[in-house]
């Protein structure tokens, strides 16, 4: 009796091991398939971005960047274009992408090999002001965050530790704001902008964002978790109101505040709408502007167009291979709005 | 005991000391959002052409809007994008979050790969599938013809897709009213799931990992198999979360704008019109030459309102339907 319940057991144990190594395995196919359905627009974006002109238009298409060679007499692999090929004589006409006359040749002597064009990317960077557009988010940028980090410590600081009249109310009513989406008061904003006489200037993309309410609500409530006694402590010192936010709570904040930093650095860098609508001209536009518009006047010239979608994206997608952890966790709170 | 009352003086703060706290963040707050948006609503009744307001018109752009059948298409492709991606972001993002929270290997490196998109610029990630949805030379296109399928205008296809699964089924007949949204716009769909999936994993992930391991134990000793223990535990648990992604999702996808600037056109918006969606309605009406600043601040309006009613749904439901 006991046997046959252990043989029970061990026949079930075995099943019940063999469906969840499927599962297991059902898994790990799950998640590689979501993977490669991830990578493969950034593996084609710079795969794109080192072909030449010619193989863009080939289809189909290939996988990694191929040029087509001819060896020359001293042994050296010279890079050919494929004019036309004669399949019945078996022989490919040429062009040495060097420069020079066609030569027919036999299919044998030219040969597929891996080349990536990098000079793309100089073309790309050369054909529209880049370096400009590239300063100009950068410039932003570093303002940007300075100005959210000293106005929502502030005003954090006010909001979680000090009494006053309507505390409470002027809080509320800056979260209110919060929940206004961009397009709504784009419009009004442009009018604001107008009359200050700020149209395409630096003031236009940076004063409007030098304060950030969800930064304020955030700094406000880990300041909360900074146990009074700490601060009455502080103030029996000596320790001024400013001193104790500078040298006490704000060391205290690090993590918030890297937290405040990523998302300011990466929603400035990225944002869209706002500069689009604010500047006219490629002195003061940023990179995300700049590159819509050579998107949109490139037209055909695929491989540039990757090119600068690469180089424009490198900054923060390389930051974020370095910080993936922060930076997770910094955007995922950001959106954490309601 | 003077100490003390000092204490207690600086406890209760003086308004002015307060106030230069707070001024620097006030200031930019009340020019730059409760200006423009209290703006927005006097705009509205107004004439404004290129930044000049020209004078008080009363209701007529409400009028003019209620009359126009851009906007009200434009008001239906916005819905058929976030009905084409809410559910199905929602559907995926709690699959892989699922899967992911299996005690596997690696979940640093997959959590990694699948949020890459969402730090990369909505700009650069147009170009590239708009690269890939080439109708001649696209991957995508490549992708289909190997597997057997036909190769597909994508972008440029402004036939509604239930009117092309009618004609790919050889009927030669179907009702205009619903040929459904276009392919091009299916196309600016999917570009948003990929482009959200890892946030919405991320948020979930986060809510999966708050639900203590004694639910999943004591439902596994009272017999339950994988299926009971997802309905029964985790799905009921998860409920806030799952409301949170569904809101945050529709309110961000009602203000969908970069993909259709660049991913569709010339001239934006096409082919035909078919993914002209609400905000990009508002941005020709207020920055297009023949545009009008009032009528695109009643368009804003109107905008607002959906989202806020949205917002205060999700309030509701969130606080009535919390499972535990």
């Amino acid at each position: 009796m006991e046997q046959t319940s252990s043989l029970h057991d061990r026949e079930m144990n075995a099943a019940y091991r063999v469906r969840r190594g499927l599962g297991r395995g059902g898994v790990y196919a799950g998640l590689i398939i979501g993977v490669i359905l991830m990578i493969v627009p950034f593996w084609w974006m710079i795969a794109t971005s080192l072909k030449s002109p010619i193989e863009i238009l080939e289809f189909p298409p290939t996988w990694v960047p191929t040029g087509q060679f001819v060896q020359t007499d001293t042994g050296e692999w010279d890079e050919v274009y494929v004019v036309s090929r004669d399949a019945d004589a078996g022989s490919v006409t040429v062009r040495p992408a060097a420069g020079g006359d066609q030569q027919i040749l036999p299919e044998g002597a030219v040969q597929s090999r891996a080349r990536l064009r990098f000079s793309n990317y100089v073309e790309a960077w050369n054909q529209a002001p880049f370096a400009r557009y590239y300063f100009n988010t950068i410039f932003v940028t570093i303002f940007v965050v300075i100005g959210v980090l000293i106005t929502s410590s502030l005003a954090a600081y006010a909001f979680a530790r000090m009494r006053f009249w309507g505390r409470d109310n002027i809080f509320l009513v800056f979260l209110s704001m919060m929940m206004v989406p961009q397009p709504v008061y784009i419009v009004p904003s442009y009018i604001v902008l107008v009359k200050l006489g700020w149209i395409d200037t630096y003031q236009a993309l940076i004063i409007p964002w030098l304060a950030h309410i969800f930064s304020i609500f955030l700094l406000r409530q880990h300041f909360k978790t900074i146990p009074n006694d700490l601060y009455d402590a502080a103030i029996i010192d000596g320790c001024s109101r400013f001193s104790f936010l500078w040298r006490i709570i704000l060391p205290l904040s690090k993590a918030t505040l890297v937290a405040v930093v990523i998302f300011t650095i990466v929603g400035t860098w990225n944002s869209f709408l706002w500069p689009l609508v604010m500047t006219n001209t490629p002195e003061v536009r940023p990179l995300q502007v700049g590159l819509a518009r050579f998107s949109q006047e490139q037209g055909t010239s695929h491989e540039l167009m990757m090119a600068a979608a690469a180089f424009s994206v490198a900054p923060l997608i390389v930051a974020y291979f370095f910080l993936q952890k922060q930076i997770i966790q910094s955007l995922a709170t950001s959106g954490m709005k309601s | 005991m003077n100490w003390l009352e000092t204490l207690r003086r600086n406890k209760a703060m003086d308004p002015i000391t307060a106030a230069l706290y707070i001024v620097p963040a006030g200031i930019i707050v009340l020019i730059f959002r409760m200006i423009p948006i209290a703006s927005a609503f006097v705009l509205s009744f107004f004439d404004v052409k290129m930044g000049r307001v020209r004078g008080f018109i009363g209701l007529a752009h409400y009028v003019r809007l209620f009359q126009d059948p851009t906007f009200f298409n434009s008001l239906g492709t916005t819905a058929y994008y976030v009905i084409g991606v809410v559910p199905a972001s929602l559907f995926l993002s709690l699959f892989l979050a699922v899967l992911l929270n299996q005690k596997i290997k690696g979940l640093g490196f997959y959590r990694t790969i699948y949020f890459l998109p969402v730090v990369t610029s909505l700009v650069a990630i147009s170009m590239v599938w708009k690269w890939i949805f080439h109708p001649r030379l696209g991957l995508l296109n490549f992708v289909f013809e190997k597997l057997g399928g036909n190769s597909l205008l994508w972008l440029e296809e402004p036939r509604g897709i239930f009117e092309m699964a009618a004609g790919g089924l050889g009927w030669e007949w179907w009702p205009e009213a619903l040929s459904g949204p276009s392919l091009a716009l299916v196309a600016v769909v999917i570009v948003a799931i990929w482009r959200g999936i890892g946030y919405n994993i991320v948020i979930f992930l986060a809510g999966l990992q708050n639900i203590p391991d004694q639910y999943y134990e004591a439902a596994r000793i009272d017999g339950a198999n994988t299926r009971g223990v997802f309905w029964r535990v985790t799905w009921p648990l998860l409920s806030p979360t799952t409301f949170y992604v569904m809101l945050s999702t529709t309110i961000v996808s009602f203000q969908v704008f970069t993909q259709i600037y660049l991913m569709t056109g010339p001239p934006v918006g096409g082919p035909m019109g078919t993914t002209k969606v609400i905000v990009y309605y508002l941005f020709e009406k207020g920055f297009d030459a023949g545009g009008n600043m009032g009528y695109a601040s009643a368009v804003a309006l109107i905008l607002f309102g959906i989202i806020l009613t949205l917002t205060l749904i999700q309030r509701r439901v969130v606080e009535s339907r919390v499972y535990y």
